[in-house]
């Protein structure tokens, strides 16, 4: 219809117009157009169900691809393993599809592969997860043996003999990469060795030598439970529909004893400022990271620390990233993020410089870690929270998307309404809210300052920094413990 | 590619391949991407698609530009530009085109393969107008804003994209030596797209003024606008800004020469790493040419998933490898397939190449069970369903519409691509290994550590 007649007007503007002769009236290009109201979303409701062992399940509808998705949510993670037995919540979760029921390794991914399913198992600190994501005519035969991998592991020798090899391999390999090198670095500076965020999730050398199956079933037996678990199912399914095929496999799912979580205790922050350099002789960039102890998950803060964070290193056109790339041309790009766990995770600067420019990096770092102390304007304000909240639609596309959305609800425990109130949160957030939650999480006197690059060529620069006491370490210090 | 990320070595022609699907059940619906097309008067091909899942909208260009089109002394300049289209325009000032869209709560990127060089705006639907202004200004007024420093503030980007994608990065030179070593020295596959530290440090403001005159002109790019759109409205729209934009002189495809490899040419480089890499690498159909969709089945057969042969029998029994990976890298000029294995530690790459060989050799001997090969076909039908859901950024069906209607076919190929690899029997796989992966010409690239750790 408008078709037409800007078709018309395009005729009679060629009379008059011989350089676009098919052009309408040419468009105001002096300011941006005007944009309309924000659309909102409108999120298909979580139908919450209960399985006959009170297995919770919570659905969610999404009829566009005849795919679905299921995760099954266990309240354990990385931050529940024992002292001394760092990495076991990663290992039983990887070793979950090593072995299930009555299938060995190889049938479990047979049959899925032939399915067109895609069954993943993992941990992060604070959850693990079983994923299922197949072909909606091909549920029926894929939950049975998710159910087996979720409920009933075996474990089996070789499996994990080939798994612990597989990993102690890929933490030589790491040593290789300076990218890989710096998380190791800095989790250690930040947190220490006791602390389990001081230590990545899949342990250290030693512990993961020693794990063995009885190990892993302790943990497995002792956390997977039905009372310590939630089914989430999104896509092309109704609630009616799904419920009867999950019964058969997860209702009969028993509770063993009763499941007790310790809290990770909330890490102690540093007092001075430290530097960490890791010698990687010859690297062509120095990895860099500067941070401390960040907020929990829980934190009254959060939607205070998303705009803050948005400012300063959440966003492409964030402080960090304008100068340290668009200003500077020191890295390819630069951003800080808070590492939100059950307890207190990181706050992290993050950047990969080039190693001629690694001192003159650290000094606008800081430059911008200081700097945004300082009250932002109004103009910066908006855009960030209206990039947060107005982008925040996008994250529901897809059913992996809707059941990573519906993860975060349950492990952190949020309300209900809490997607329908997150615009509005995020709106509501004041320039002096920002401005007290950077002078409380960002005091970069305090800061832990580790860089991974070519020692010889960048220490002296750093040395004239003074930014604090300097520690040098190999990588196979920051690596192999 | 603009954000921190890895260049695409290759066009998003071909779907990825860790797919699947139902076969033997109910027959799935046949996949349908509505579509409008239609041509502005300056020959820019505009595509609209309605999908109102979520209030998104996906605004996806494509140049037919990538590095294929640059000549020695100038490598890695269509990457380069790339960057530049996002650093201002005639009446966008420098670092408004990302303030204005983060302000609207949108996103966007862009990448550069060796074919064609792909821009991506995702934003709420109301914002559609932002984005058109924006794409409409920067395709027809880029160099009212451009000047060498410009040009050199994201030389400086790139250069520390080049060090921290491959310089850096663990066994990061060996694809650009295997693409060196793939094709002739005078067919543009034979450089990477990231180009070299010095064609870098070579690129003037003068080569952005003539390439943007002879690459980016409407008539060689198209325009797809994916997501939660009224059609009429947004044709109108497009007409708004876009019909001004002036038309360029014509194309020329890009004539390269026959590339053939009639021999074994095998080399070994040093690495700042701990342990050996084989790289085994032949040339072989272009992207959907016969034998194309043949050889990505191949390459799940030999390393696609536990159960794959040599994923099996490298990773799984022998724990020779650490890894094992095969892929067909299609393209506009042609394509390679490539097998990649980690040895570990400890372990010979020779006796991990001699499995190797024997699992090729044995593929070429006899047909693949149809299991094999059904697994294959079912995972790509899932995967295809996948790439469904999204309708922005890379890989998104609005960046899928665009790479269908490059390719030459209509933008909604979808059920045909499928039908490339569903139609397949083991005899077929069989003959792509015969046909394109023989033992005695091909590459041979051995990585090993600089000294022993």
């Amino acid at each position: 219809m408008s078709r037409a007649r800007l078709m018309v007007i395009a005729v009679l503007c060629g009379i008059v117009s011989v350089a676009f002769p098919h052009a309408q009236q040419r468009p105001d290009r002096s300011k941006p157009p005007a944009l309309d109201p924000a659309p909102s979303l409108n999120l298909p409701p979580i139908q919450k169900r209960m399985l006959s062992n009170g297995l919770p399940v919570w659905v969610v509808e999404a009829h566009k691809v005849p795919l679905v998705q299921v995760n099954l949510v266990v309240m354990a993670g990385s931050g529940d393993d024992p002292a001394g037995k760092f990495g076991v919540a990663n290992l039983t979760a990887a070793m979950l599809d090593e072995g299930a029921g009555s299938r060995s390794s190889l049938e479990i991914a047979d049959a899925m592969d032939y399915l067109g399913a895609e069954l993943g198992t993992t941990s992060s600190s604070d959850a693990s997860a079983i994923r299922l994501n197949v072909p909606v005519a091909r549920l029926r035969d894929a939950l049975p043996i998710m159910a087996d991998v979720a409920i009933r592991p075996t474990f089996p020798g070789s499996d994990l003999e080939r798994l612990r090899q597989e990993r102690l391999t890929a933490l030589l390999q790491a040593r290789d990469d300076p990218a890989q090198i710096v998380p190791f670095a800095f989790q250690r500076a930040v947190f220490g060795t006791t602390h389990r965020y001081g230590t990545g999730q899949a342990g250290t050398e030693a512990t993961i030598k020693a794990f063995t199956a009885q190990d892993l079933k302790t943990f497995h037996d002792g956390m997977y439970q039905p009372s310590n678990a939630t089914l989430i199912v999104a896509g092309d399914i109704t609630a009616d529909g799904v419920m009867p095929l999950l019964e058969p496999q997860f209702g009969a799912w028993k509770a063993g004893a009763p499941v007790r979580r310790t809290p990770v205790p909330m890490a102690s922050q540093p007092t001075q400022a430290q530097v960490t350099i890791v010698d990687v002789p010859k690297a062509a960039q120095s990895q860099i990271r500067i941070g401390w102890v960040g907020v929990p998950r829980s934190t009254p803060d959060y939607f205070s620390l998303e705009v803050l964070n948005t400012i300063l290193g959440g966003s492409f056109t964030s402080r960090l990233n304008q100068n340290l790339r668009e200003e500077h041309g020191y890295a390819y790009g630069a951003s800080s993020r808070f590492d939100m766990r059950l307890s207190a995770g990181p706050f992290m600067a993050a950047a990969g410089v080039q190693t001629d420019k690694t001192a003159e990096s650290l000094q606008e770092f800081f430059k911008e870690l200081n700097g945004i102390q300082m009250p932002v304007s109004s103009e910066e304000l908006t855009k960030a929270k209206n990039y947060v909240a107005l982008s925040f639609p996008s994250g529901f596309e897809t059913i992996d998307d809707l059941a990573a959305h519906l993860e975060e609800l349950v492990v952190y425990k949020l309300p209900d309404d809490y997607f329908e109130r997150y615009v509005a949160n995020i709106q509501a957030v004041t320039a002096a809210a920002v401005q007290k939650a950077a002078a409380t999480y960002i005091q970069p006197k305090k800061f832990a300052i580790v860089v991974v690059g070519d020692r010889s060529v960048i220490e002296p620069k750093i040395r004239a920094l003074n930014l604090g006491p300097i520690r040098v370490l190999t990588v196979d210090q920051v690596v192999g413990s | 590619m603009r954000r921190p990320a890895i260049i695409l070595a290759f066009a998003l022609s071909v779907m990825p391949l860790n797919a699947q699907s139902p076969t033997s059940s109910p027959v799935p619906p046949r996949l349908e991407v509505p579509y409008r097309l239609f041509t502005l008067a300056n020959g820019l091909t505009v595509i609209l698609h309605q999908d109102r899942t979520v209030p998104v909208v996906a605004v996806n260009v494509w140049y037919h530009v990538g590095s294929a089109n640059e000549r020695r002394g100038r490598t890695g300049f269509a990457h380069l530009f790339e960057h530049l289209m996002f650093e201002g325009s005639k009446d966008v000032k420098e670092g408004e085109f990302d303030t204005l869209l983060e302000g609207a709560g949108g996103n966007n990127n862009g990448s550069t393969s060796n074919d064609r060089t792909n821009y991506v705006i995702d934003v709420p639907s109301n914002a559609l107008e932002l984005a058109l202004y924006l794409e409409s200004d920067r395709m027809a007024y880029l160099l009212d804003a451009m000047s060498p420093e410009r040009v050199n503030g994201q030389r400086d980007v790139v250069k520390n994209e080049r060090r921290q994608s491959y310089e850096n990065r663990p066994y990061g030179m060996a694809e650009i030596e295997l693409d060196a070593m793939l094709w002739p020295e005078n067919h543009p596959y034979n450089w990477p797209t990231i180009g070299s530290m010095e064609d870098l440090t070579a690129a003037s403001y003068q080569d952005v003024v003539d390439f943007f005159k002879k690459y980016y002109a409407p008539n060689n790019a198209s325009l797809v606008l994916a997501g939660d759109i009224d059609l009429d409205r947004a044709e109108a729209l497009v007409h708004k800004w876009f019909d001004e934009v002036p038309r360029g002189g014509p194309v020329d495809p890009v004539a390269p020469p026959a590339a053939v490899l009639d021999t074994v040419k095998k080399k070994t480089i040093m690495d700042k790493v701990r342990l050996p890499r084989v790289y085994l690498a032949w040339l072989t159909p272009r992207a959907y040419a016969p034998g194309d969709a043949a050889l990505d089945v191949v390459s799940s057969v030999l390393a696609g998933g536990k159960n794959s042969r040599l994923y099996k029998r490298l990773v799984y029994d022998t724990q020779m490898a650490q890894t094992v990976t095969a892929r067909q890298q299609s393209g506009t000029l042609g394509s390679s397939f490539v097998i990649t294995a980690t040895a570990r530690p400890g372990k010979s790459i020779s006796e991990i190449q001699k499995i190797i060989d024997e699992e090729v050799e044995r593929l070429r001997k006899q047909a693949p069970e149809p299991r094999e090969v059904q697994r294959a076909i079912n995972e790509t039908e899932a995967s295809f369903y996948r790439a469904m859901e999204r309708v922005g950024s890379f890989g998104g069906k609005a960046d899928q519409l665009n790479a269908y209607y490059s390719a030459g076919g209509g933008p909604d190929y979808f059920a045909e691509d499928l039908a490339r690899y569903t139609s397949l029997a083991p005899s077929d796989v069989q003959a792509a290994a015969i046909g394109w992966l023989p033992a005695d010409r091909r590459v041979e690239l051995v990585v090993v550590p600089e000294a022993p750790q």
